[in-house]
């Protein structure tokens, strides 16, 4: 009897044995996705925080001797060398960050709307046609770009960064909308026109709210994609119109430049986009999560 | 038949080929045709101003026999043909596998989880030319911080990692990776959480449980949109140009160089435009049968994220 017992113990010892084996597992990956995470990102904190301008951030330091926050006051009061500007790139990388994402939320569900909910006969083209712009990738045509823009008049205008980031985000976003409005019941669009709305007032009343959450993950993609390029700014704009990306891009091969200003400027440049992420998080989790329910 | 295989066969309605239509589709009527192509009309402006006319110009100005033969003849070229293939090839693969692995670790329910994920995402807001910069600086020798963490840990003196072609090409991969993992981590993350809970559970009384589940649940479900995520990131990567121009730098003496920053600078530096364009252009072989293949797969799977 005693041996009858003795087996589902062992059993459940041996169940118990592997649940904890699999917690520490876990909690050591976490542990190791979470430098690996946050390393580059120390690193700049390291540089940012130090008092001093010049060489001290070069000396292997793994805790900066006295954390200060000059960097971030020379910033804010562009005082620093390269940072004159600060707040004129600033204002230029978001204008060119936010109209890319309104422009490519609004071309981008138009065109989705009237693939997908329209009917449109031969609507696959189009998705198809937009897929083949990713057949060169987008670094690859910085060269006809720079011609294009001169051809175009918008020579260093920041119209012309706007236009290639637009061109390039909208066949993501098409692809994610088209996969989710194939979620939405085509019944509630038939309802409406019964009761005489026009394309018009479905786009606007119907797709739209429904679209809520996918329209917020092409937002962020589109929003993403503009503030990491680098490429296109750096080329297609200079001097007045310059962007944070490309004044701090020119710093590589400059060893004598104030680094903790320029760090802190990194950091006080990458704060939107977080901000933007944790604003429509909620969103993006629901849209990213749709078919589930 | 078991029951894993049961729900697999019939729990899964939603690749059906096309788009569902409404039973008694019509062709649209006048007035609603006119505003389809309405709504149609300015990406398709775009797609004309910014897709077309490049490409054309693009292909144009790659047209002239010779400048193959020149780029054949430049010694840099053919070693950065393979530093493309490697850094694609390792680059796009490893992070889609580590991506596909981790969103499995990020479906666990923990609370310590959900908040280690809002951090695991921050490269991916992060932006790229900073990240890399920060990259360039971790990495700089002696007095980087990675070299100085191996001496005060492990007692090892770090290597110049920009001395050297294969540290070099590997820094890049490793800033690569670590730049654009958490995107398809959430894509991944995101489809899993679509994958019907009662599959799983039919699947563990067959006995299924951990690896196993791994490759005969999990990984046959979305075998498809890892395919499709993986083309799709093979070609945004052979143009990351950011990674390599500010981790490397291209250095040591442009042995780790791409295609897209050699294109760069012949246009930019060495004033030869077409023959930056040719550069970039070699890589088209390869390119388009990705997007064939691609489009191909988006058809026959149009709802299955």
């Amino acid at each position: 009897m005693s041996s009858a017992l003795a087996l589902p113990r062992a059993a459940r010892q041996r169940y118990r044995l592997r649940r904890v084996l699999t917690e520490a597992g876990s909690v050591m990956l976490g542990v190791v996705i979470l430098i690996w995470s946050l390393l580059p990102v120390y690193q700049m904190l390291l540089i940012a925080l130090d008092p001093e301008e010049g060489e001290i951030e070069f000396a292997g330091n793994i805790w900066t001797p006295e954390p200060s926050l000059d960097g971030f006051r020379d910033v804010v009061t562009q005082e620093a060398r390269y940072l004159e500007d600060f707040w004129h790139q600033f204002g230029n990388s978001l204008f060119i960050g936010l109209l890319t994402m309104f422009l490519t939320v609004l071309i981008g569900s138009l065109a989705s709307f009237a693939v997908s909910r329209m009917r449109l006969s031969k609507g696959s083209l189009l998705t198809n046609a937009a897929l083949l712009t990713y057949a060169i990738p987008a670094s690859f045509l910085i060269v006809p770009y720079y011609q294009i823009m001169h051809t175009y008049g918008l020579s260093n205008s920041l119209w012309a960064v706007i236009a290639a980031q637009v061109t390039f985000a909208i066949p993501f976003a098409i692809l994610m909308l088209q996969l989710y409005a194939s979620l939405i019941p085509f019944e509630l669009d038939d309802a409406a026109r019964v009761d005489g709305a026009s394309p018009v007032q479905l786009y606007l009343r119907i797709y739209l709210p429904l679209m809520m959450p996918a329209l917020a993950v092409v937002a962020v993609y589109a929003l993403l994609l503009a503030w990491n390029d680098y490429l296109y700014q750096a080329v297609l704009l200079s001097a007045r119109n310059m962007t944070v990306s490309v004044m701090q891009g020119q710093l590589f091969t400059d060893t004598d430049a104030p680094w903790n200003a320029m760090m802190a400027a990194a950091i006080i440049y990458v704060m939107p986009p977080i901000a933007l992420l944790f604003a429509l998080g909620r969103y993006v989790v629901a849209g990213l999560t749709m078919g589930s329910r | 038949m078991s029951s894993t295989q049961q729900v697999l066969a019939a729990g899964r309605p939603l690749s059906v080929k096309g788009p569902w239509r409404p039973p008694g589709h019509r062709h649209l009527r006048g007035s609603d045709f006119r505003w389809a192509i309405a709504f149609v009309l300015p990406y398709a402006a775009v797609f004309f101003a910014f897709v077309i006319y490049p490409f054309g110009y693009a292909l144009w100005m790659a047209s002239k026999p010779s400048l193959y033969a020149d780029l054949i003849a430049d010694r840099s070229y053919l070693p950065t043909v393979v530093n493309t293939l490697l850094f694609v090839g390792l680059g796009v693969n490893v992070k889609m596998f580590l991506a596909l692995l981790l969103s499995g670790f990020f479906m666990r329910r923990r609370w310590w989880i959900r908040a280690l994920l809002a951090v695991y995402v921050l490269p991916w807001a992060l932006a790229a030319a900073q990240a890399c910069l920060s990259f360039h600086w971790m990495l700089i020798g002696e007095q980087g911080l990675i070299d100085r963490l191996l001496l005060e840990l492990l007692g090892i003196d770090g290597p110049l990692w920009f001395n050297n072609r294969w540290l070099g090409l590997g820094s890049n991969i490793i800033a690569y990776i670590w730049k654009w993992m958490p995107f398809w981590t959430v894509i991944f993350l995101a489809a899993r959480m679509m994958i019907p809970r009662d599959i799983y559970d039919s699947a563990e009384i067959d006995g299924a449980t951990g690896v196993r589940r791994f490759f005969h649940v999990t990984f046959p479900l979305l075998a498809n949109l890892y395919l499709i995520c993986t083309l799709l990131s093979t070609l945004w990567t052979f143009g990351d140009f950011t990674t390599v121009y500010l981790v490397s730098g291209g250095g040591p003496h442009n042995s780790t160089e791409v295609l897209a920053t050699l294109g760069f600078h012949y246009a930019f530096d060495f004033g030869r435009p077409a023959l930056g364009v040719a550069a970039v252009m070699s890589a088209l072989p390869v390119l388009i049968p990705i997007v064939i293949v691609l489009m191909r797969r988006l058809q026959t799977s149009e709802a299955q994220l």
